[in-house]
Parts: C-alpha cells; sequence; structure tokens
C-alpha cells in the first residue's frame, strides 16, 4: 500500500466516523421524539386537558390544574422577564455602549446564564418562600424570570448592536431624542431578533423543573390564585414518572408530549422568523 | 461613541429604565451570592471549607455532613458524560461543516438544535422508563462479560447491572450535551476561512488532512469553549440525572453503582431537610456547585476571548 | 409598545382578580405514607364542601421542615415528634390513621406472600450483608422456593422519610448492630442500595429492577400489586400484612394525649401483629388558630366519613376511643 492509499482510506475512515457520529446524534432525536410521540398519543384524551386529578391511584382524572397552571407561571416570569431583559439589554447597547459598566454587566449576565437553575430555586425559596411563609405561582414565576432577564438582556444587546449606527445619527440629524431614537428606529430595525430572542428564552424555561420545586411546589387541584402552590406540567411529570401508578406513568408522557411539541413549535419558529429575516 | 441623555424628562425617565433594568442582574448576582452565604454560614462555621469539601459523611441522623460524595458523583457524571459527547459532537460538526452534501446541511443542523431545545426532564423521564431497562437488560450486562472480565478495569463494572446508575445517568446526560457541544464546534468551524481551505485542498490535501491540520487547529479555541460551557451545563444538570442515579451518598466505585450530584441532592433533600444544620449544608452544596461552575464558565470565557481575538484578527 | 404594555397590564389585572375570590384551599405537606387516604379523603371533601386540600407528599421529613417554616398550614408525618421537639417549634401534633410497612421484592416467579424473612435476615440484606436471594439464611426459611442465585438490589428511600423512620426504628429495635451502625431516623446513612424519592418511587424502582426488595406503606404494594413478603414477628410467628395484623398490632397500642400522643407501634408482642407499623400524625403551628380550625374540620370530617375508604386502602382507622381522645385534644387546643 503506497502512501496515496493509505492517506485515502485515512481519509474515509476518519469522515465515515464523523457521519455516524452524526448519525447516532439523529437517532436519539427520532427515539427519544419517537418515545415521547408514541407513548404521549396515547394518553392524550380531552379529559388530560379538562379534567382534574383523580385521587393518587385512582384511574382516570387529568392535568387541567397543571395546563393552566404552567401557563401562568410562564405568562408571568415572560411579562416580568422580557421587559426588564429588553430594557436593560437597551442600556447596555445604547446609553452604556462600550463603557466598563456595559461590558461588567454583560459579563455578569453571563455568569448568571451559567447560574444552575436549581440554585436559582433555592435563592428565591430564601428571600420569598420562607419569609411570606407560603409556596407560591409568584415565587416559580419570579424564579423562571430570573433565569429569563440574562438571556433576553444579552439577545436585546446583540441584536440592538447590529442596528447600523448610521440609522440612529439619521435620526438624530433630526433633532429626535434618543429615547425616540431608540423605540421607534431601532427597536424596529432589531424587532426581529428580539423577538427571535424571546420566543427561544421562552422555550428555554417553559420546560424548566428545577427552579419550580420549592417555589410554586405542586397542587392537586385546580387553582388560578398566584398566592397559592400551583401546579406546572414539569413538576407534574417529575412527580408522575417517579410515581408507582401506571395511570400517572402514562399522563406523564401525555403532559411530556404537550410541553415537548410546545417547546419545539417556539424554537421552529424562532428559526424561522431568523430565517426570513435574513431572506429580506 | 454612548451619547450622554439629554435633560428633558421623558429621556431622563427611560434612560433611568433601562439603567434599572440592567442592575437587576448586578441585584440578583449579589443576592444568590449573599444568600447562599448566608444560609450556609452555620455549616461553613461547622465543618469549614476543607473539612467539608474532603468529608465522605452525609448522615442527616448525627448531622454530619460533607461534599465529597456528591462532588465527585457530580465530577463522574459530567466526565463521563463528556468522554461520550466530545467524540460524538466534534463528529457531527465535521460531518455538517465538511461532509454533508449542501441540501443536508440545514436539516441536520435543525434537528441537532431541536435536541437541544427538549426540557431536560423530557430526557430525564426517558431515561427511566426507556434507557434504563435496556441498559440493565442489555448493555450493562454485556459490558461486565466483556470488559468485565478484564483485570485493573473490571472493578469499573462490578454489581447488579440495575440500569439506575452512574452510567446510565452519564449516557443521559452525553445525549443532551451533544447538540449543545456540536453547535458550538460547527460554529467554529465555520469561522475558519474558505481560502485556508481551498489552499489546503490545492496542495492534494484529503478532506480529513483538511480537518486535521487545518480547520482543528484553526477553530481550536472555540471548540475548547464551547466544550467547557457544555461541562458547565452539564454541572448544573438536575432533571436529566435525578431519575436514574439512585441518590446514594457514597462514593462508587463501580459505574454500575447509584451515586448522588450536588444538583439532585439539592432536587431531593431540600424541601425535607428538617434540621438547620440539614438545610444549611445544602445551601453549602448549592454554593460550592455555584463556585464551580463560575470557574467553568471563566474558563470558557477565556477561550471564547482568546478565539474571537484570533478570529477578528 | 403601548399595546404590549395594555396587554400585560390587562393580563395582571386578570391575575389579581382571581386572588380576590380565591376559593377555599389548604395546603399540607409531608408524609408520603398516607397519601393516597389523604388524597382519596380530600377529593371527596371537595366533592361535598369545595373546600380544596392540596396534600403533596414529599416526605416526612418535609412535612416537619415546612410546617416549622410556616410554609404550608399542616405538617404531616409518620415519625412522631416527641413533646420537647413539638414546643420548641410550637406545634400540636396528632394521629390521623394508622398503618404498616411491608417489605416488597422483585423476583420471578415468587408471588405475594411467598417469602418468608425474619427481622434478623431484614436486617442483614439492608446492612449488605446477606447479597443474594440464594444466601443460606433466605434459603433455610424458604426450602419450597426456588430462589435465584441473583444478587440483591436493595430500594430504599432517598428523601426524608417518615415511612423510612418506622422501618429503620424497628431494624434498631430488633437488630443492635443495625442500632450501633446506622440508627433511626427520617434519613439514614444506607449502608447499601438505590433510593427512590418517596413511597412512589420506592414502589417504581422496585417495580422496574428484578431481583430488588424495598419497604413502602401497604396501600402502595397493594394499588401496585407489588409482591409483599411474610414477616416473623416480637412473639415468633410469621404473619401476613393485612388490615387484622395492622390492626392487632394498633390494638395494644396507648397514645397518650399528654405527649402528644408521642408513639411508635413497631415490633408489637400480639401474636398475630405486623411487626413494622406505625400511626402517621399530622402537625399544626399553634398560632395558626384560622387555618388550624379549617384543617381540624377535614380530620374531623375524615374520623365521621373517612373509615371506609381508609379500610379500602388497607389504612387502619383510629379506634374510637383514641378518635375521642384526638377530639379532647382539639378542643384543649382551642382549635374545635
Amino acid at each position: 500500500m503506497n502512501i496515496e492509499q493509505k492517506r485515502k482510506i485515512e481519509s474515509l475512515v476518519a469522515l465515515t466516523l464523523s457521519g455516524l457520529a452524526a448519525a447516532i446524534g439523529l437517532f436519539w432525536l427520532v427515539y427519544i421524539l419517537g418515545d415521547v410521540l408514541i407513548h404521549g398519543l396515547g394518553a392524550l384524551h380531552i379529559s388530560l386537558f379538562f379534567n382534574d386529578p383523580a385521587a393518587a391511584g385512582v384511574e382516570g382524572g387529568g392535568l387541567r390544574n397543571a395546563f393552566v397552571g404552567q401557563l401562568m407561571i410562564t405568562l408571568v416570569a415572560t411579562l416580568i422577564g422580557v421587559p426588564v431583559g429588553v430594557l436593560g439589554g437597551t442600556f447596555l447597547a445604547e446609553y452604556a455602549r462600550g463603557k466598563a459598566i456595559a461590558r461588567t454587566i454583560s459579563i455578569i449576565s453571563d455568569i448568571m446564564v451559567s447560574v444552575p437553575s436549581i440554585v436559582i430555586g433555592a435563592f428565591v425559596y430564601a428571600i420569598l418562600v420562607r419569609p411570606l411563609h407560603h409556596f407560591s405561582g409568584w415565587a416559580g414565576a419570579f424564579a423562571l424570570s430570573i433565569i429569563m432577564i440574562p438571556v433576553v438582556l444579552r439577545t436585546t444587546e446583540n441584536m440592538l448592536s447590529l442596528v447600523p449606527w448610521t440609522l440612529r445619527e439619521a435620526a438624530f440629524a433630526l433633532g429626535a431624542p434618543y429615547y425616540k431614537v431608540i423605540i421607534q428606529i431601532v427597536y424596529r430595525g432589531a424587532a426581529t431578533g428580539i423577538l427571535t430572542g424571546i420566543l427561544l428564552s421562552i422555550a428555554r424555561v417553559a420546560g424548566e423543573t428545577a427552579p419550580l420545586l420549592f417555589t410554586s411546589f405542586n397542587n392537586n387541584f385546580f387553582s388560578t390564585d398566584m398566592n397559592r402552590p400551583i401546579a406546572s406540567l414539569t413538576v407534574t411529570i417529575f412527580q408522575y414518572a417517579m410515581g408507582p401508578y401506571k395511570s400517572w406513568h402514562s399522563q406523564a408522557w401525555g403532559a411530556a408530549l404537550v410541553i415537548t411539541l410546545f417547546i419545539l413549535l417556539l424554537t421552529i419558529a424562532g428559526r424561522l422568523i431568523l430565517k426570513w429575516r435574513y431572506k429580506q | 461613541m454612548a451619547i450622554a441623555p439629554k435633560k428633558n424628562i421623558p429621556e431622563l425617565l427611560f434612560y433611568s429604565l433601562t439603567a434599572v433594568a440592567s442592575f437587576t442582574v448586578i441585584i440578583f448576582i449579589i443576592g444568590i451570592i449573599a444568600v447562599l452565604l448566608k444560609e450556609s454560614s452555620l455549616a461553613i462555621g461547622k465543618f469549614g471549607v476543607v473539612g467539608f469539601l474532603t468529608s465522605t459523611a452525609w448522615n442527616p441522623v448525627t448531622g454530619m455532613f460533607g461534599a465529597a460524595t456528591t462532588i465527585y458523583g457530580t465530577f463522574l457524571t459530567t466526565g463521563l458524560a463528556l468522554l461520550f459527547a466530545i467524540p460524538t459532537a466534534i463528529g457531527i460538526a465535521i460531518f455538517v461543516t465538511e461532509i454533508a452534501p449542501n441540501y443536508l446541511k440545514a436539516p441536520i443542523g435543525i434537528a441537532i438544535e431541536l435536541l437541544a431545545a427538549i426540557p431536560s426532564i423530557i430526557y430525564g423521564m426517558w431515561g427511566l422508563f426507556t434507557l434504563a431497562p435496556i441498559m440493565s437488560k442489555y448493555i450493562e450486562p454485556a459490558l461486565q462479560n466483556s470488559i468485565g472480565k478484564l483485570p485493573l478495569v473490571g472493578i469499573l463494572f462490578e454489581g447488579t447491572p440495575m440500569g439506575i446508575d452512574l452510567l446510565t445517568a452519564s449516557v443521559i446526560l452525553a445525549i443532551m450535551i451533544i447538540p449543545f457541544t456540536a453547535s458550538i464546534a460547527r460554529d467554529s468551524f465555520n469561522l475558519t476561512p474558505s481560502v485556508v481551505k481551498e489552499s489546503a485542498y490545492a496542495i492534494g490535501a484529503t478532506k480529513w488532512e483538511v480537518v486535521k491540520n487545518v480547520v482543528l487547529p484553526y477553530s481550536k479555541l472555540g471548540v475548547f469553549g464551547g466544550v467547557a460551557l457544555s461541562l458547565g451545563r452539564a454541572l448544573g444538570e438536575t432533571m436529566a440525572v435525578a431519575f436514574v442515579l439512585g441518590n446514594s451518598h457514597k462514593i462508587a466505585t463501580s459505574l454500575f453503582d447509584a451515586a448522588s450530584t450536588i444538583t439532585v441532592s439539592l432536587a431531593n433533600e431540600f424541601t425535607e431537610a428538617d434540621s438547620d444544620i440539614y438545610l444549611s449544608s445544602l445551601y453549602y452544596l448549592a454554593l460550592v456547585l455555584f463556585v464551580m461552575s463560575f470557574i467553568i464558565l471563566a474558563i470558557a470565557k477565556f477561550f471564547l476571548l482568546k478565539a474571537e481575538k484570533k478570529y477578528s484578527r | 409598545m403601548k399595546r404590549i404594555l395594555t396587554i400585560a397590564l390587562l393580563l395582571t389585572g386578570l391575575l389579581s382578580s382571581n386572588q380576590a375570590q380565591a376559593e377555599e384551599m389548604l395546603n399540607g405537606a409531608g408524609a408520603t405514607f398516607p397519601y393516597p387516604v389523604y388524597s382519596a379523603w380530600a377529593n371527596e371533601y371537595n366533592k361535598i364542601t369545595g373546600i380544596k386540600l392540596n396534600y403533596q407528599s414529599i416526605g416526612s421529613g418535609g412535612g416537619i421542615k415546612q410546617i416549622t417554616e410556616r410554609t404550608v398550614d399542616f405538617g404531616a408525618s409518620d415519625k412522631p415528634l416527641k413533646p420537647e421537639e413539638l414546643a420548641k417549634a410550637n406545634l400540636i401534633q396528632f394521629p390521623a390513621v394508622i398503618g404498616g410497612v411491608v417489605p416488597v421484592v422483585n423476583i420471578a416467579g415468587i408471588k405475594a406472600g411467598e417469602l418468608k424473612l425474619d427481622s434478623d435476615t431484614m436486617c442483614k440484606i439492608y446492612m449488605g450483608e446477606v447479597k443474594t436471594w440464594s444466601d443460606p439464611k433466605i434459603k433455610g426459611m424458604n426450602p419450597k422456593l426456588n430462589l435465584p442465585d441473583n444478587a440483591i438490589t436493595v430500594v430504599h428511600r432517598s428523601d426524608g422519610s417518615g415511612t423510612t423512620a418506622i422501618f429503620t426504628d424497628y431494624l434498631s429495635d430488633v437488630c443492635p448492630a443495625w442500632k450501633e451502625k446506622v440508627g433511626a431516623g427520617t434519613s439514614v446513612s444506607w449502608p447499601a442500595g438505590i433510593g427512590g424519592k418517596g413511597n412512589e418511587g420506592v414502589a417504581n424502582y422496585v417495580q422496574q429492577q428484578a431481583n430488588s426488595i424495598g419497604y413502602v406503606e401497604f396501600a402502595y404494594a397493594k394499588q401496585n400489586n407489588l409482591t409483599h413478603t411474610v414477616l416473623k414477628n416480637h412473639a415468633g410467628t410469621f404473619v401476613e400484612p393485612s388490615f387484622a395484623s395492622f390492626e392487632d398490632a394498633a390494638a395494644t397500642a396507648n397514645f397518650d394525649p399528654k405527649k402528644d400522643f408521642y408513639l411508635w407501634l413497631n415490633d408489637a408482642p400480639g401474636k398475630k401483629s405486623w411487626p413494622i407499623a406505625g400511626a402517621t400524625f399530622i402537625l399544626l403551628g399553634k398560632e395558626k388558630k384560622d387555618s388550624n380550625i379549617k384543617v381540624v374540620k377535614f380530620f374531623d370530617w375524615a374520623f365521621k366519613n373517612g373509615d371506609a375508604k381508609a379500610k379500602e386502602l388497607v389504612y387502619v382507622p383510629l379506634p374510637k376511643s383514641l378518635k375521642a381522645k384526638v377530639q379532647a385534644y382539639w378542643k384543649a387546643n382551642g382549635i374545635q
């Protein structure tokens, strides 16, 4: 075998291996999604969405409480996280652009993004749950918003920085004050990017379990009261999947399917928006 | 470059609004550090730093706590997961950037990103119901009967193959971080200037030689940064491992032993710690985890900033 | 921007308006041992009164902790607190229902009630000293059974658990080595095995793991068709876990309201007594009069109307005389 052949064979082997790696990666995706789909579809009855849980070990019932609770917690987290994140990102990219403070806050945001979510749960337990003497939906939403804020803040900062500076200068020349320039021109220019960031950050927090365990806790009953413990899909999945009852397992799969689809749709929507924006 | 706000009221208002909003992250980080320190002060006082980190005790009956077993479990699961994930992830990145025909690049890229978006609790649940039985019935006995028979390494495969153990947890963690690592590696690979690659091809290099000698060295820093970020992610992961780790506060010698990580201990024991020193020790664990993920992020940033400088040159 | 703001305000308004008309809800947390019966009672109670009693089974350790922190309206624990512990946390305590902890196994070919074990073997299995099902100690007691040569997977609890407290208290009672090396408590430093979260988690792991052994409240074994074992009791007879043998264990018990009912039922002397049994307790914050009255109302209702449901799940309802004592205790504390 000459050296030429050897090189070719080596190349072939290495490339086959990397193709194999890609196949393995895709294999897991198909396997996990397929499993969730198969088991989940079997559990998707109307009653899953419109009934409340039955007593432990009793067949039937649904997860209406968890669906509604999850929506409320995620919604409130978004209502806190998005404005704060977008405004904060605005400060970094506009008023503090290039200053040390902007760099510092950027770095701190990155640290915040990497803080394990369960630590954030423990933090919120100490500052909201224990002093106020009750687990609450608010505490859960607040924990999620703490995860959300740095993500939105950093995306906003990046997206605003991409808006050409000349655009702002043109507006300044017309005598517009900075805040009007930001709201009417810069935001418009970066809107799709920011929207994508928001969608992805919602997708990120909607699947979080760990920060909710000690904050919004769980509730066997239907409740929309954010001052009390409130059910969420993720915590319910944890409880049900770890539980011994067949009906719990099946409902956990159903819930898993719904939440996975929701998050994948958000992610795909985010990508599509980016792509659509790219084309323009 | 930045323009100071003019002194009119709406301008000032908007300026302060954005400033306050951005300062919330500073408040959060200070708050988290302060709370962790305050809550763990009791345990820090009782066990000290070195004493806590090196003690393998975790005994709620006697009130003696140490972090060694959970830190060990955390490092072992994360380390194994990276061992499985990095080669696969880099393989995927090579495939997507260098080999795949153009019409496959986008779909595979999207598929990998979807895999990254699946919530960790789904991985955990899937691990318990699907992967653990497969591991205990087929893979682990097979390992035991092959590698397990060898001297020295055999000890790693001792015990009953339960499927609820370090190995299963590491595999799930690996599946979870593969897409994350792969997409960072892909982005770094894509930064290799095509001129450099073209010239390598021009002198007759094979595809693999281009990858090995041009792309990989060029994007090394970015990949290191990506690996460090994945490490941080695996370290802080709770739900994916909580289902299949078996929650045992012991130093495992076999991959088929149950173990515990810092995150899993927190998830399982936090609402249940009935004595002050117990809860304080859990907060102390959280603090240790926080510091660990901070250090790893710092390493990741170091590589990524260096990479950024290199590419921008 | 403005539109987003209006929507946000509207939504917050919606959410807060819900608080105004908040339904009656009581939050409790703790023991997983009585969860099936509390959950059944709560569903029934909700249908009759509209009051929602949200009970989360996070483990007895959690029940004690969360009521001590006052993050819930009541805590539940299978481990009774001593009067001085109660005084320290300003709590009151009463029993709600009695049940039995049973060893459950998952061995191919072995049916419920076939495998016989004695206290010493139980102890040695959990110490990690008896390692396989074919161990002579187990074989000797079960000459007719075809026990596999496989290793035993020991399953215990990962969380602070009253079931564990009852179980380890039993092992400490009957096995000096256990008492010396491990001790008793809601969570202990286990010499062997894997930990499942809650009675639910242990039941689940035992179902999934071949050749495993675990311990759960009997309702979990029954609801999930787990294979329970037969145990040798203090009097030396092998007994089946059943309503009768749990009741027998409770029969000799003398709960004393003056000690806030602090009592263990393990290793009862009766001939037909199941050896691992216990009452499960409710903990209330002394100063929380308003919510205490509501919680007590629920348990009073359960005492009067819940016995059938409890028996169905193989819990032993409190004997009449004990119920009267508990009711007197409520009155003495001014919450009924």
